[in-house]
């Protein structure tokens, strides 16, 4: 791209992802042809992936404000008052596009990205949770898909030194072509003392810090925004690298230049780059920016403007200092062997002037580049769907013998230990980790206080195919709940949309819909969305991944101390399950293990039972009244008990009846939302019923744990009964056995 | 006791020292920067666990060249005691502190798992208040900690008693299976013939607190302290 740059032309604003109306308004607004470089502008920053231009309509139906919301979305990260002074800073984001073409660096600056968004709002970093979805495992492709995305996940967060805490790894055959890798981050700062990414008073100088610019990444953005054919492989070079050891020493220099003052707005350099920051910076503060392109730090000779301002190069932040303050900055950087140059001056003009040795080589309004034009595109209910719902799973047949279902079901990859992944993850680092990864969600202590925070990610992608509205509403309960059975309180939400082409009505019904169930069911639940990241275009030729928004949930435990895990802790334990008695086999993971259909209803959700349950299950845990918790979702009743007798460090047998004379696949493996199973000490018993009789909700005595098998019995019939070290030896094993 | 806790670019693992010390342990401690030569201050130097100087070229290799760590022979000399915990480790035996070397994990993957520990060595101050075969339950978290030395480095290990952690079972038995990564006759910690320098892949400073899961590491900064005699020189071996 060196040498003499090309005229701008209609085409070549469509070869950059423009569409000919978006050329047209530049044209008029700028009131001639833009340059090449400003051609760059545009397309990044009015691409899909920076602009949220056809999700924007829709995500604004979000709840998004609350008594603890110190910064809800429109910043690098959503913050939240946890008490005692502090504040948890968190976001989840996606790298899916760059994790297909080059898995490895892919993830790995995918966490990168994320955790440069946290400690730029002033926040250290103390959790990283992934979501990832993969194609199922019988193709080598696959498998060195997940590797790939392991391995640099690990690379990037031990290096870094942040504990990786949580997540979840789920299979579906729609991700074989798009596979998903969703990366939160949770931070703690005080709440007085959040950075913003904003470029206030005119005059102030901006820094360039951290890492040195080259032609890595550069349309990063631009990729993200498209769908990808058998190409694909060519957009390599798209696709930043990253160096973890750049970014710690820009975390402790970052945070070290915070505590001196001198730091008026900071921003992430990441997707879009230099030109992002330039143009949302000084539009955040409604002031502009001049800066000088030579000035940049590079690593290769020759960078045309073009180039400067759209590299993603990682490890790079924009920062606006207090003027007089220009050696504090320098100091820090210098301390840390880390650039800090001063590229150009905040103005009060709102412009963008981008100079090469002086020369004006962009100068674009810079509302023009941070407000994108909107679309709200028509949407249209899939024409198979109604038939798909409308599919009775009763009609298979039923097993001959339930305790091979159930050992099958527990090793399916979606369900089996995820241990070989997160071995290969610090999980500790920090010391802040009460519950490892393994449990409905982790558990971290703020020190310094008796607090805890909990956190927890979920999304189910068949339950929001077949129904997105309420599949998605159920990702936020589930997320939800999973931090309830630990015993925190939810108190905030950042959501990752990963849909197809918005340019299908199709696929944006299912966006528009999911939309609508997760403003459900955050309203219902009192907790407000503070950030988060919409992935359209997960395609590969035409074929759209399963619609998968991935929620993320932090809470607050009060008492640490007060808090519960999902394994049985001993035997003679009574066994409760709270909520309805409504499931389905319809969206569920036996039925797409045992007869590979994906169809049918699911069981309806009542968000105020929701709310009763996870009320009660808090309760509970915090009056030290339940020795287990554990969420009941993906598997069933079935699953969730065998999870409780395998999955701590001793195995744990159970005997639980279970009522009614439905069939016994729906009753073992149905799923249903507001489902929680509770042990119980028999010292605890009296407490635990009263307990219940005040949440006013749903819910019964199963089961008694001891002994050495799992023990199950529907309608007075024994189904299963099996040895808890095969069902240990099915879950553990189940994963590991396909992908190592 | 005086603690310091060596901060190279890199490091991650100095805050969690640096809190058990002064929050559990309630011992005065402060960080060194890694350009530092001055460590007469300190009775015991901590090179804790991270990625310094990202580990390029080898895990530790650059680092084991640094100013703090060219400082250290002397402090050594004087009697002061280092403990390398992690990446501490592998500088320590870059720096040529401790004989060997630590290689990639022999699964090729990076680990982070719980282990136990069986004590092979009482005799020194970081050991003292252990007993012999006793086994401690501590995580590791690394890519490059398979230890290997040349056999006559091995055999004058054993002969001086120089091993002071394998990595063992349950009960305490050193097995293939209980070898997290490969290390040689599953060492997972040495120290110098002064019985002055430790250098271990596990991380005590992870296991010292009941609610991070085990306070098996506490006996060790325990054993330090209870090592201290009043004119503030150590029991030596």
């Amino acid at each position: 791209m060196t040498g003499a740059e090309p005229k701008v032309t209609l085409d070549l604003a469509l070869d950059a992802g423009l569409t000919a109306p978006e050329y047209d308004r530049i044209l008029t607004r700028l009131g001639r042809e833009p340059t090449y470089a400003e051609l760059g502008l545009f397309s990044a920053l009015w691409s899909e992936h920076c602009a949220y231009k056809h999700s924007r309509v829709f995500l604004a139906r979000l709840p998004q404000s609350g008594p603890h919301v110190l910064q809800g979305p429109g910043e690098n990260a959503g913050a939240i008052d946890i008490g005692d002074g502090w504040a948890v800073v968190f976001k989840i984001e996606s790298h899916n596009h760059p994790s297909f073409i080059e898995p490895f660096q892919g993830a790995a600056t995918g966490v990168g990205g994320i955790l440069r968004d946290i400690f730029t709002m002033g926040a250290r970093p103390i959790a990283l949770l992934d979501s990832l979805r993969f194609g199922e495992l019988d193709t080598p492709k696959t498998r060195h898909l997940v590797n790939g995305v392991v391995s640099g996940i690990s690379w990037y967060g031990n290096c870094f030194g942040c504990p990786t805490v949580g997540g979840e790894i789920a299979f579906a055959p729609e991700y074989a072509g798009n596979p998903l890798v969703n990366v939160m981050c949770v931070g703690l700062v005080r709440a007085d003392q959040i950075f913003r990414a904003r470029a206030d008073g005119p005059g102030n100088p901006v820094f360039y810090v951290g890492n040195k610019t080259g032609r890595d990444g550069i349309h990063g953005a631009t990729m993200a925004s498209a769908t990808f054919d058998e190409h694909a492989e060519e957009r390599r070079p798209t696709v930043q690298v990253g160096d973890p050891f750049t970014e710690k020493l820009l975390l402790e220099a970052c945070l070290e230049v915070m505590r001196t003052g001198a730091v008026v707005g900071i921003q992430d350099m990441g997707a879009a780059g230099l030109a992002c920051c330039t143009s949302e910076m000084p539009a955040r503060s409604a002031t502009g920016m001049d800066v000088e392109l030579s000035r940049v730090p590079q690593r290769e000779t020759g960078m045309t403007p073009y180039e400067i301002l759209l590299s993603e190069s990682q490890e790079r932040m924009l920062l606006v200092a207090a003027r007089g303050r220009e050696e504090d900055v320098r100091r820090v950087f210098a301390k840390w062997e880390l650039d800090a140059v001063e590229i150009g001056r905040v103005t009060a003009e709102s412009q963008l002037t981008a100079r090469l040795n002086g020369d004006v080589v962009a100068h674009v309004p810079v509302d023009l580049l941070a407000e994108a034009p909107k679309y709200s595109r028509p949407t249209a209910e899939p024409a198979a769907l109604a038939e798909l719902r409308a599919f009775d799973p009763l009609t298979l047949p039923e097993p001959g013998d339930y305790g091979a279902a159930l050992v099958e079901l527990l090793a399916s990859p979606t369900i089996a230990s995820k241990e070989w992944a997160f071995r290969q993850y610090d999980q500790q680092v920090g010391v802040n980790t009460l519950v490892l990864p393994g449990s409905d969600a982790a558990v971290l202590r703020v020190k310094g206080t008796s607090r805890a925070l909990a956190v927890s990610t979920d999304g189910n992608g068949r339950l929001v195919f077949l129904d997105p509205r309420q599949g998605a509403a159920m990702a936020v309960c589930e997320a939800a709940r999973n931090v309830s059975c630990s015993g925190g309180e939810p108190r905030g939400v950042t959501d990752c949309l990963n849909f197809g082409s918005p340019e299908r009505p199709e696929i944006l019904w299912q966006f528009a819909e999911a939309v609508e169930g997760i403003a459900l069911a955050c309203r219902a639940l009192d907790v407000p969305v503070v950030g988060g990241n919409v992935s359209f275009y997960n395609e590969t030729n035409g074929q759209a991944i399963l619609p998968t928004p991935v929620i993320g949930v932090v809470g607050v435990l009060d008492d640490a101390s007060r808090r519960a895990t999902q394994w049985f802790q001993g035997a003679g334990h009574r066994v409760a399950l709270l909520g309805p008695t409504n499931v389905s086999l319809g969206g569920s993971e036996y039925l797409w293990t045992r007869h590979r259909r994906l169809a049918g209803r699911l069981a309806p959700l009542d968000l105020e039972i929701e709310r009763r349950v996870q009320g009660a299950v808090r309760a509970a845990v915090s009056a030290g009244l339940a020795s287990a918790t554990h969420d009941c979702s993906e598997g069933g009743i079935a699953v969730t008990l065998a999870e409780g007798c395998v999955t701590g460090r001793e195995l744990i047998g159970c005997t639980a009846a279970l009522p009614g004379d439905a069939r016994a696949d729906l009753t073992l493996f149905g799923e249903g939302p507001s489902r929680v199973l509770v042990a119980v000490e028999a010292g605890r018993v009296r407490g635990f019923e009263a307990l219940m009789a005040e949440s006013a909700i749903p819910w019964r005595w199963i089961g008694t744990t001891g002994g050495e098998r799992l023990v199950v019995t529907v309608g007075g019939k024994t189904v299963v009964d099996v040895d808890v070290s095969r069902l240990e030896g099915a879950w553990r094993h189940g994963f590991e056995r396909r992908v190592a | 006791m005086r603690f310091g806790v060596v901060v190279f670019p890199g490091t991650w693992s100095d805050c969690d020292f640096h809190y058990v010390i002064s929050e559990v342990l309630h011992q005065p401690v402060q960080y060194v920067w890694h350009r530092e030569r001055e460590l007469a201050p300190f009775d015991c130097v901590v090179l804790p666990g991270g990625f310094s100087y990202g580990d390029y070229l080898r895990a530790g290799a650059v680092a084991g060249r640094s100013p703090v760590v060219e400082a250290l022979g002397d402090f050594v000399a004087r009697g002061g005691l280092v403990l390398g915990s992690c990446n501490g480790f592998q500088i320590l035996c870059e720096a040529g502190l401790l004989p060997g070397v630590l290689t990639r994990n022999e699964c090729l993957q990076y680990r982070c798992q719980s282990t136990h520990l069986v004590v092979e060595n009482v005799e020194t101050p970081f050991t003292r208040g252990l007993r012999p075969g006793q086994i401690l339950t501590m995580p590791i978290s690394h890519g490059e900690g398979k230890y290997y030395a040349d056999p006559e480095t091995l055999a004058r290990l054993k002969q001086q008693n120089l091993v002071v952690f394998r990595y063992a079972a349950a009960d305490g038995s050193v097995t293939r299976a209980s070898n997290p990564n490969g290390s040689l006759d599953n060492i997972a910690g040495i120290v110098n013939p002064e019985g002055t320098v430790l250098g271990m892949m596990p991380h005590p400073e992870r296991a010292s607190e009941t609610a991070m899961g085990g306070t098996d590491g506490l006996l060790m900064f325990q054993s330090l302290l209870g090592s201290l005699v009043e004119d503030g020189s150590f029991l030596k071996r």
